[in-house]
């Protein structure tokens, strides 16, 4: 811990940081005069890939590998689609780098249109972040003014044109196939796959869908080498053969019951105590941990028991989350009630399912129904294995959706009742005193607004 | 050859066939349960219905290795080595929870729901669902809203595959429908001040698995389980669209696309769907009638009829024909290929110079085309390309009505036979006047006409639905429709008259003459025996001919 450094965050604090006379002050913009001096592209995807870059998004797909997906020799136009929809709750760290520091993140953006030989970016920006907007569209304009973005950049052949998109707020759009129908002006329903977006993704074209953090992870490869990134974070597991290692700074978002809520840079691999401990100043008002959040909440939940998990690609699924996601850790002290957390975990889901797959669409909004119900008093010891059969039947690992949203909803509904039983079972019991072992069909309700 | 295997059947698919795993599970006889999925319909794999569970077998080792997770079979390509399995407990609680999430906001209001007794979702739930409901939630009511002229949406009873949506931007191209809200709250909608209104709009009533759009015109009119629906061929306009109509007791209730690949795909458009109505229409003519010669005496020159029984109007039609001299006879496009060939055979054997031409062929606007090429034709009528082909083998002059009108004066004819059936007025007064001079004017037709005011027999005639036959599209496809509703009392088969006159035994049967026409007509050749419900494509046998022709050199009068 003593000896790191942060990079991603080194800026963020600065006077006017997010202008780019005190970024270049700071040695920006010279990993990419030199790279398009010295590198070829194929020479930077080599570089991304040995630094062994896992995306930032959630999913932490490796990204260069991800960037060899593309057709080779097509004969374009390649895109690049940067995912700043970041809407997973708990989540804000892309925010905090889009609005101090957002040369960083355009730079790696830059270098990574280099990389994929893509010659149209676009940065696809959700409507709730108006300061993000400023910040980044004055970014690009001066970016366009010093020669980083046009024509012939820097004196080289490569050309790239950056738009800035804003979104219309859904959690959706965060899917990368949701984020290129949107962008193409449609209803952002998740596409179905195959075609992968590297084959035939916006306009029908390759495109690459990279997250705003992973783009300031390829400045700072650029910038030091694939050996400094690998020197941080923690190795692959020799035993795990599909785990592909957890390497470099990670922005870590720290919310929820703690004293020091924030944005914290550390090694990927801290674990969540030390996260709230070192970084957060330990629980508020002297309680204890009940549980957290490890990485936004469709990643499911950690009890107090596991707080000592690794928070690295692979960590959390060891105690039965679904990932290390967007790396968003919210903390619910010993007076949350675990029903309550469940309640508004399914009502976000239900509100942001996009409606496409029946699975999805009716398996959330039953769930939310449910757990209205429940909290209203009239809860059942039977709903809980419903909301299991859903959780368990919904979701592409399943394989009964299109997209990662149901898998997402599915996880809190598993990892709350599951390892929270006792909890739920004497909420209910506590509640509904004359109906909670009831097991016929709940008479019909008239509906409860959930949305 | 590609070998798939769906749940231990083993079947072939050709190296050029690009099947899913419905259409391959569909040649293994097994039907895999789905909504969104359409054939003529871009693939979505939304309602996740049709999930089954797949893998792929080693062709060396035979060995097959299954994927852990369900795939959905619409867009699962069915390639060589790939392995189906659509009936495991996992796929059948896959169906099972589908179907228990679709009826959760359902009204479940099927008692008063057209679509019952053909709906997807009534189907599938006796067959997949798991019999009790465990939604703790009231289902919505049956809200109803319009969506266009003719189509009618019951919001609540939608399934949301968007096959609709995807139609209108598709096929139509005119995408009026939308999915309007998220989530479960999302609906079926049109944008404010555009309705659905275009003239494929009625398909997607076709294409709706559940009961959500409704057909204003068939709206409340019949159970479904009543109709008996019967194989014919739409008379709307020269594009001649399969097509089902279905009836109860002898009344259309409705016309429905059938697929043909070669003609309407799937689909057929409003003008034809709604345009049956004159079926029905209580301005029919009925009762055979015979003009009675009127005195001159007092100069009362108002033409008086007296009903006569079939048998007997006919044999003295038959005995005044034959000694009529010149004739002529017009020939309805409406008529069938039979009918046409009977009525020449029946007029050229009393009179081998007879002279022969075609009714008015209605022309409306321009042929429209729309982006998958369905087409509309401006010609309205279903036989003009027949009875070009037929009337060329009796004569090499065939006339048009215009020329026809023209020549009339100079004729000199003894009787002149005219056929209508159309559903529109056909004739006015000026051309009808033309007929003033013929002695003996046969007509047969369904509405009264100026020309109906001067004819010597008045033989009332059937509508579409009640008249067995063939037509001839304009591409020289040959299809052949069954009757599916009696002609109304007092009115006969036009081809059933022609039938008897010619002395043939029994009950008219058009399969018997369109083999002797195949047998004596080289253009339909290609007719003979039975013939698919699809029809055939007559060209196929005339560029044979057109080759043999080119070949020998010699002219041939067809």
């Amino acid at each position: 811990m003593a000896t790191f450094e942060p990079v991603l965050l080194a800026n963020v604090g600065r006077d006017d940081s997010h202008t780019r006379a005190v970024y270049e002050s700071t040695g920006g913009y010279e990993a990419l005069r030199r790279t398009l001096a010295e590198m070829s592209p194929a020479d930077l995807t080599e570089l991304v890939k040995a630094s062994n870059l896992r995306g930032r998004g959630g999913a932490g797909f490796p990204t260069g590998v991800k960037w060899t997906f593309l057709p080779k020799d097509h004969p374009g136009p390649i895109y690049m689609c940067v995912n700043a929809d970041e809407s997973e709750p708990g989540t804000f760290n892309n925010r905090i780098l889009m609005e101090e520091d957002p040369h960083q993140v355009i730079e790696g953006a830059i270098l990574s249109c280099y990389a994929t030989r893509a010659t149209t970016a676009y940065i696809y920006l959700r409507y709730e972040y108006p300061g993000s907007y400023a910040r980044l569209q004055a970014a690009i304009d001066e970016c366009y003014a010093a020669g980083y973005l046009g024509k012939n950049i820097l004196g080289s052949d490569f050309s790239l044109d950056m738009y800035l998109h804003r979104g219309a707020a859904a959690y959706i759009c965060g899917e990368e196939t949701g984020l290129i129908e949107s962008l193409e002006g449609k209803r952002a329903w998740p596409r179905i796959k195959p075609p992968f977006p590297a084959v035939e993704g916006l306009f029908h074209k390759p495109t690459v869908i990279n997250n705003v953090e992973t783009m300031a992870c390829v400045t700072h490869i650029a910038r030091r080498g694939a050996d400094w990134f690998k020197s941080i974070g923690t190795p692959a597991d020799p035993n795990n053969p599909r785990d592909a290692g957890s390497y470099g700074p990670k922005l870590y978002c720290l919310s929820g019951h703690v004293n020091k809520p924030g944005c914290y840079e550390a090694p990927l691999g801290i674990t969540c105590r030390e996260l709230i401990d070192n970084f957060g100043g330990g629980v508020w008002k002297n309680r204890r941990a009940k549980a957290a959040v490890p990485g936004g909440i469709s990643m499911g939940l950690l009890t107090a028991d596991e707080l000592d998990t690794p928070l690295d690609f692979s960590g959390p699924g060891r105690v039965g989350c679904l990932g290390l996601g967007t790396a968003a850790v919210v903390v619910l002290d010993e007076t949350v009630s675990i029903v309550d957390f469940l309640h508004n975990s399914c009502r976000f889901f239900a509100h942001e399912s996009c409606g496409q797959c029946t699975p999805c669409r009716e398996g959330t909004a039953w769930s939310l129904r449910m757990l209205e119900r429940m909290r209203a008093g009239r809860g059942r010891l039977a709903d809980l294995d419903l909301l299991l059969e859903i959780g368990d039947s919904i979701g592409i690992m399943p394989g009964t959706t299109i997209c990662g949203l149901a898998d997402g909803a599915a996880w809190p509904i598993k990892n709350a009742i599951r390892k929270f039983r006792d909890e739920f079972e004497d909420f209910i019991r506590r509640t509904n005193p004359h109906g909670y072992d009831v097991t016929e069909p709940v008479p019909a309700l008239v509906q409860l607004g959930g949305h | 050859m590609a070998r798939v295997i769906i749940d231990s059947v083993e079947i072939e698919i050709g190296d050029d066939e690009r099947l899913n795993g419905i259409q391959a599970a569909a040649r293994a006889g097994i039907d895999i349960p789905r909504y969104c999925w359409h054939p003529g319909l871009s693939v979505v794999a939304s309602c996740r219905m049709c999930l089954v569970e797949t893998g792929t077998r080693n062709v060396e080792t035979g060995d097959v290795v299954m994927l852990p997770k369900l795939v959905p079979a619409c867009q699962t390509p069915a390639r060589d080595g790939t392995v189906f399995i659509t009936q495991s407990d996992k796929v059948q609680h896959s169906r099972a929870m589908v179907e228990e999430d679709l009826l959760i906001d359902h009204p479940i209001d099927c008692p008063i729901c057209d679509k019952a007794g053909e709906c997807y979702l009534q189907d599938y739930y006796f067959k997949y669902g798991h019999g009790g409901r465990r939604a703790d939630v009231r289902p919505f009511t049956s809200r109803r809203r319009d969506v266009g002229p003719t189509v009618t949406l019951f919001t609540d009873r939608c399934v949301m595959c968007t096959r609709c949506v995807r139609f209108t931007r598709e096929i139509s191209g005119t995408s009026e429908l939308m999915v309007r809200d998220r989530g479960a709250h999302e609906e079926i909608d049109i944008f404010s001040g555009f309705p659905l209104e275009n003239k494929l709009a009625g398909n997607v009533v076709d294409i709706c698995p559940v009961g959500a759009l409704g057909d204003k015109d068939f709206l409340y009119q019949q159970r479904v389980w009543f109709m008996k629906r019967h194989e014919a061929v739409c008379t709307g306009c020269s594009t001649g669209c399969s097509i089902y109509v279905e009836e109860n007791q002898d009344r259309v209730y409705r016309l429905k696309p059938r697929e043909n690949e070669h003609v309407n795909q799937w689909w057929m458009c409003d003008e034809g769907r709604y345009g049956y109505h004159y079926v029905h229409s209580p301005k029919r003519v009925v009762g055979a009638q015979r003009r009675v010669e009127t005195s001159e005496e007092n100069g009362d020159n108002v033409p008086a009829y007296e009903n006569v029984e079939w048998q007997p109007i006919l044999d003295d039609l038959q005995a005044r024909l034959a000694k009529a001299g010149r004739l002529a006879a017009v020939f309805s496009p409406h008529l069938t290929v039979e009918e046409a060939y009977l009525l020449a055979k029946l007029v050229h054997g009393v009179d081998a110079e007879a002279t022969l031409a075609i009714g008015p062929v209605p022309v409306v606007g321009e042929d429209e085309s729309y982006p998958n090429g369905f087409t509309i034709r401006a010609e309205k009528c279903p036989n003009h390309r027949g009875l070009q082909l037929v009337l060329s083998h009796f004569t090499d002059r065939v006339l048009a009505f215009d020329q026809f009108l023209e020549e009339l004066p100079n004729i000199d004819v003894g009787a002149t036979w005219v056929t209508g059936g159309y559903p529109q007025p056909w004739i006015d007064e000026a051309s009808a006047s033309r007929f003033d001079e013929v002695p003996l004017l046969i007509m047969q037709d369904i509405f009264a006409s100026p020309l109906w005011e001067r004819a010597s027999y008045r033989l009332p005639g059937v509508a579409f639905a009640a008249r067995p036959g063939s037509y001839v599209n304009h591409r020289d496809r040959l299809q052949t429709a069954d009757w599916a509703i009696r002609p109304p009392a007092g009115a006969r088969v036009e081809g059933s008259v022609y039938w008897q006159m010619l002395g043939m035994s029994g009950l008219y049967r058009p399969q018997r003459v369109l083999d002797e026409i195949a047998a004596t007509v080289p253009a339909f050749a290609m007719a003979a025996g039975p013939l698919p419900s699809v029809g055939v494509d007559l060209r196929l046998n005339q560029f044979a001919e057109a080759a043999t022709a080119a070949a020998s050199e010699t002219g041939d009068h067809c």
